[in-house]
């Protein structure tokens, strides 16, 4: 397990083996019984939160969802905080930045009535609605930023989580922040600097195809960038 | 990258992909039988066709491909602003120059 | 040392990206050469031939193969990218990253028997 800030080190703790135990089971036997000063994030334990992610053997995931019996090498399993982020300490990564891109890429609802106003009709089969249903589940746990290679490359880069979040609002008719939203996303760091090495689409613990919403926001920008004519 | 350079690198990757399949079928035309420098220039010499043809393949690959150096500068190399922007519109100068003398010395009589 | 996510790099699409960005990497390295070289038909006739003369042996008419599948898999890479980002998102990304693959190496392996004859 990975101890101490970004100039820490590994060290090897011997911790017992269970049936159905899982990776988050092992990072608390070594917090309560070994070393009382590890430091790591979880929640819920269920696989409802994603706080429990962390790098286990070079692969970032939900700690709690992942059997030990799976992933451990020759009875071994190394052990570190989420990548592409700042260390605070041991297993807790930094994720402010990782939030504040969020915010960058405009991954926050704009409203556009008010509760006076009558609700808008949403038909479920809308393309739109089900273009943005693909992508609502995000639950913020932060493996596909830090899966993706784009994001330790070009530090502009918003990311996965970020873009996809944002394609879900493009397609929410009831936004009415589209152009700050598309202009965001059409920056350097926006969208275009994906380059669809699909690592987010292939790790994300939801299913989500962040790929996918980032093909489209491009397409999206794309159009606008051409009628805009800028 | 940005949604300018994302639109002329895409676009003229789109406008090369028929170029490159007439370029490929014309490299095993003309080297199936043994390559000579008579056999290329009895074809291009004086030929408008091919001066545009590759006078457009030039062009877009000078574009296509300095933006492509520039993002691989940014990505592997760190280079960033200014000095990224003189590297990579430097390369693409230079496809474009040397790009251009190969179509005159092949087409101009 | 920080944090490296590694196990994403068995991902074929992951390294169908390695291979379309060292491929294009490669021919713009090769392309100003490319462009000397026929160049020197400005010295006239018998200078490029004696280039071509010189690009006869077969270690030059191997690698002028392996060029011919680094522009064929460039392409075709860059072809399954333009599908993916302006006709929407579409299953059997990895087969069409193994067919680009394969077609490219079909490319190549046919230049070297027609110019090896």
């Amino acid at each position: 397990m990975w101890r101490g800030g970004s100039d820490g080190r590994y060290v090897d703790y011997d911790v017992p083996q269970r049936d159905s135990q899982t990776v988050l089971d092992v990072v608390t036997f070594v917090q309560r019984n070994i070393d009382a000063t590890l430091s790591y994030r979880f929640a819920c334990r269920v696989g409802m939160c994603g706080s429990c992610a962390m790098t286990v053997n070079g692969r970032p995931r939900w700690t709690c969802r992942t059997h030990v019996s799976k992933v451990a090498k020759g009875g071994k399993l190394k052990i570190g905080p989420l990548a592409n982020m700042p260390v605070i300490k041991d297993l807790a990564a930094d994720m402010r930045e990782f939030f504040q891109k969020w915010q960058n890429a405009k991954g926050v609802f704009a409203p556009s009535k008010t509760r006076k106003d009558p609700i808008a009709p949403i038909k479920p089969d809308d393309p739109a609605r089900i273009a943005a249903n693909a992508g609502i589940e995000c639950i913020n746990c932060g493996v596909c930023y830090a899966a993706c290679d784009t994001v330790r490359w070009n530090k502009d880069y918003l990311g996965p989580a970020a873009l996809n979040r944002a394609w879900t609002l493009v397609n929410d008719e009831r936004d009415a922040g589209q152009g700050a939203r598309l202009a965001a996303v059409s920056a350097e760091g926006g969208c275009m600097s994906c380059h669809t090495h699909e690592s987010c689409h292939e790790l994300c613990p939801n299913s989500l195809n962040p790929t996918a919403s980032i093909a489209g926001l491009k397409r999206r920008a794309m159009k606008a960038y051409v009628r805009g004519g800028e | 990258m940005n949604a300018r350079l994302y639109i002329l690198q895409r676009g003229t990757a789109a406008i090369m992909a028929p170029l490159v399949l007439l370029h490929i079928a014309v490299i095993f035309y003309a080297t199936h039988k043994g390559l000579t420098a008579g056999d290329i220039l009895a074809r291009t010499r004086g030929s408008v066709a091919w001066a545009t043809f590759y006078g457009v393949f030039v062009l877009a690959i000078s574009i296509h491909a300095s933006i492509g150096v520039r993002t691989i500068l940014g990505e592997w190399l760190g280079l960033r602003g200014r000095a990224r922007a003189t590297v990579a519109f430097g390369f693409g100068l230079l496809l474009l120059m040397l790009g251009l003398r190969a179509i005159a010395a092949v087409v101009l009589p | 040392m920080t944090m490296q996510t590694t196990a994403h790099r068995t991902n074929v699409l992951w390294l169908a990206f390695l291979v379309h960005r060292l491929s294009g990497l490669a021919l713009a390295v090769f392309l100003p050469f490319h462009f000397l070289v026929l160049g020197l038909a400005i010295s006239g006739e018998a200078s490029l031939d004696g280039f071509l003369r010189w690009t006869d042996q077969p270690l030059v008419k191997l690698s002028e193969a392996a060029l011919v599948g680094l522009l064929a898999v460039h392409m075709l890479g860059g072809l399954r990218l333009l599908t993916v980002e302006n006709l929407g998102w579409f299953s059997g990304q990895r087969r069409l990253a193994w067919i680009a693959v394969i077609v490219a190496f079909i490319a190549a392996f046919a230049f070297l028997i027609s110019v090896f004859k």
